[in-house]
């Protein structure tokens, strides 16, 4: 399981202040925390506070290489600003993320085979958020076909069906589970599958054990990769025995230590 | 249409051991031999890099052995009464890279040698044959917990492989190698879950995963080979998957199983085919280090790995 840190992001107030005054210090600590705690990768977002993105985002990616050569999964909504990003980047980089519209898909694909970056595409169109596992399928084949034309190698593009909050769309999970099985069948060789998994207790009161116990079901469901807090350990430790218990890695009394020897 | 090969490519890779050290590194061993560092399933050449052959190492004993057959004794003449003119005998005549001690002739029931005179031995044998060494005890844990550190001692600098640590009785042996930069014998009964908890109890010690061979524990054609294999295989996967905990090269006790089955036991012959081929079965499963018994059978397993290094 790929596991992506998500907490360098402006939204978060350390990281905010951090961007204003370019603190690189803070940004750094918060890399090393978030590898330390076992994540693979680190996403990278400017969030709402940035006044200047195309400035911010470049200066986050620097920064942050310059203690580690985990990948980057450049976060933003603005092609422009990923495309800053990626300019500046010397580890590798996850495109996070194109949706499913063409203006947005004829971007961003030649982007990531220009930087051999991989893309995280998720399953929302201008049109809205898709109210069911059809239409997420609808819009993940709108994407691959897209990627399969431009010849991205699609075992470098990862789906995310786009995660609701269980307080807004509690009919949904089920469909947004299914559907993680269902990509990985909808093409050959299989797409990868990713979901940022702090949306599911949006607005909730207890999130980090709705977070545990959606992860363990998507982990259920297939899933290869998921955009957490990497220092909530006992998400990780659920992550690890749901690995465990797919057998993904071979049983011994200290499981868990033996995972973050790796 | 051609056919297309579909290769695996892995992540993981088998750490690499070193048995023995010369002068520059601070040891007296005239050669070295080096096991694992491979990133492919056994011999499967086209996927991945196997950069060190299988090793045979000869089994000796301290003692002359009590229980072994005469078919196998008779390989080495007279000189099986003295440990060291055995030592002698494998490195001139049989031309052994490496041999492997077994401190028999400590055991209570054997014999009941001290620490002291068992170190006395192994300073002797160094000093006798310049081949590295591979020491393990009698088996009885207490008595080991006594000899093995003496003879870690006197074999400081050497770079042997010392055994085996179990999963009720480590400690002792992981302080010895690492004070004297030795390596160790993870021995697991043909258990993966245990193999891959001993070698995390062993690396929580401070002494380094690429430190540490594991003993699968075999057995012998027709006496549970198969099941070995299958551990072996899962152990490797895992390994080649990613999972450094499992990353250890294999250590094989080929001649201590081939030899109690009885098939081996009715004529010299049948016993060196045994011993011969429950050691390339093993090979095919991923064993690095090959403890041999029979000076012919030995022979046979090396041009065997050679013929299948050869292209």
């Amino acid at each position: 399981m790929l596991i992506i840190g998500e907490l360098i992001n402006g939204m978060y107030a350390n990281i905010a202040s951090a961007l204003k005054d370019h603190d690189k210090k803070i940004v750094q600590a918060c890399a090393l925390e978030q590898i330390a705690s076992g994540a693979d990768a680190l996403d990278v977002c400017c969030g709402p506070a940035s006044q200047n993105p195309l400035i911010d985002m470049p200066w986050l990616v620097e920064v942050i290489q310059e203690v580690t050569d985990k990948p980057l999964c450049l976060d933003s909504s603005k092609p422009k600003v990923i495309a800053e990003g990626l300019k500046a980047a010397k580890n590798k980089t996850i495109i996070n993320s194109t949706t499913a519209d063409a203006e947005k898909l004829e971007i961003l694909i030649p982007l990531a085979k220009k930087y051999k970056s991989k893309l995280i595409g998720i399953t929302i169109s201008a049109a809205g958020i898709p109210q069911n596992k059809d239409q997420r399928l609808e819009l993940a084949a709108m994407i691959l076909t897209h990627a399969t034309e431009e010849g991205f190698p699609i075992t470098d593009l990862y789906l995310d069906p786009i995660v609701m909050p269980v307080n807004v769309a509690q009919g949904q999970i089920r469909d947004i589970l299914e559907t993680i099985a269902e990509l990985k069948i909808i093409a050959q060789p299989s797409p990868k599958t990713i979901i940022g998994l702090s949306n599911i207790s949006q607005g909730a009161k207890v999130r980090s054990l709705i977070n545990r116990t959606f992860l363990t079901m998507a982990v259920a469901s297939g899933l290869d990769s998921a955009i957490l807090d990497p220092k909530d350990k006992e998400l990780m430790d659920t992550l690890i025995t749901a690995e465990l218990i797919l057998n993904k890695n071979i049983y011994c009394d200290s499981y868990l230590e033996a995972y973050r020897k790796k | 249409m051609e056919t297309q090969l579909v290769l695996e490519k892995w992540p993981g890779v088998v750490s690499t051991v070193i048995i023995g050290a010369k002068k520059e590194a601070g040891g007296s061993r005239g050669n070295t031999v080096t096991i694992g560092g491979q990133n492919s399933l056994p011999l499967l050449f086209k996927e991945g890099a196997i950069p060190h052959k299988p090793k045979i190492a000869f089994e000796i004993w301290d003692i002359a052995p009590q229980d072994w057959p005469e078919e196998l004794i008779s390989a080495y003449a007279g000189a099986i009464n003295d440990p060291l003119a055995w030592a002698e005998k494998c490195v001139n005549e049989f031309k052994a890279e490496l041999l492997c001690v077994k401190m028999q002739g400590t055991h209570p029931d054997f014999g009941n040698k001290t620490p002291e005179s068992a170190a006395k031995f192994i300073s002797l044998l160094l000093n006798k044959v310049k081949v590295p060494l591979i020491i393990t005890g009698s088996g009885d844990d207490a008595k080991d917990n006594l000899i093995l550190p003496a003879c870690s001692e006197a074999a400081r600098g050497q770079r042997c492989l010392l055994g085996c640590a179990v999963q009720d009785n480590y400690k002792t042996l992981v302080a010895s190698v690492l004070a004297d930069g030795h390596s160790i014998i993870a021995e697991s009964p043909i258990d993966i879950n245990i193999a891959k908890q001993l070698n995390i109890l062993i690396s929580d010690m401070g002494l380094n995963l690429e430190r540490i061979v594991i003993n699968p524990t075999i057995g012998a054609l027709g006496y549970g080979l198969e099941y070995a294999y299958s551990i072996m295989e899962r152990a490797r996967l895992a390994a080649l998957s990613g999972d450094k905990t499992l990353a250890s090269p294999f250590i094989c006790f080929i001649g201590q199983e081939a030899w109690k089955a009885k098939e081996a036991r009715v004529s010299v012959e049948q016993g060196i085919i045994w011993e011969s081929l429950t050691a390339t079965s093993l090979i095919q499963s991923g064993a690095d280090l090959l403890i041999m018994r029979h000076p012919c059978a030995a022979q046979q397993v090396n041009n065997y790995i050679e013929k299948l290094f050869k292209e």
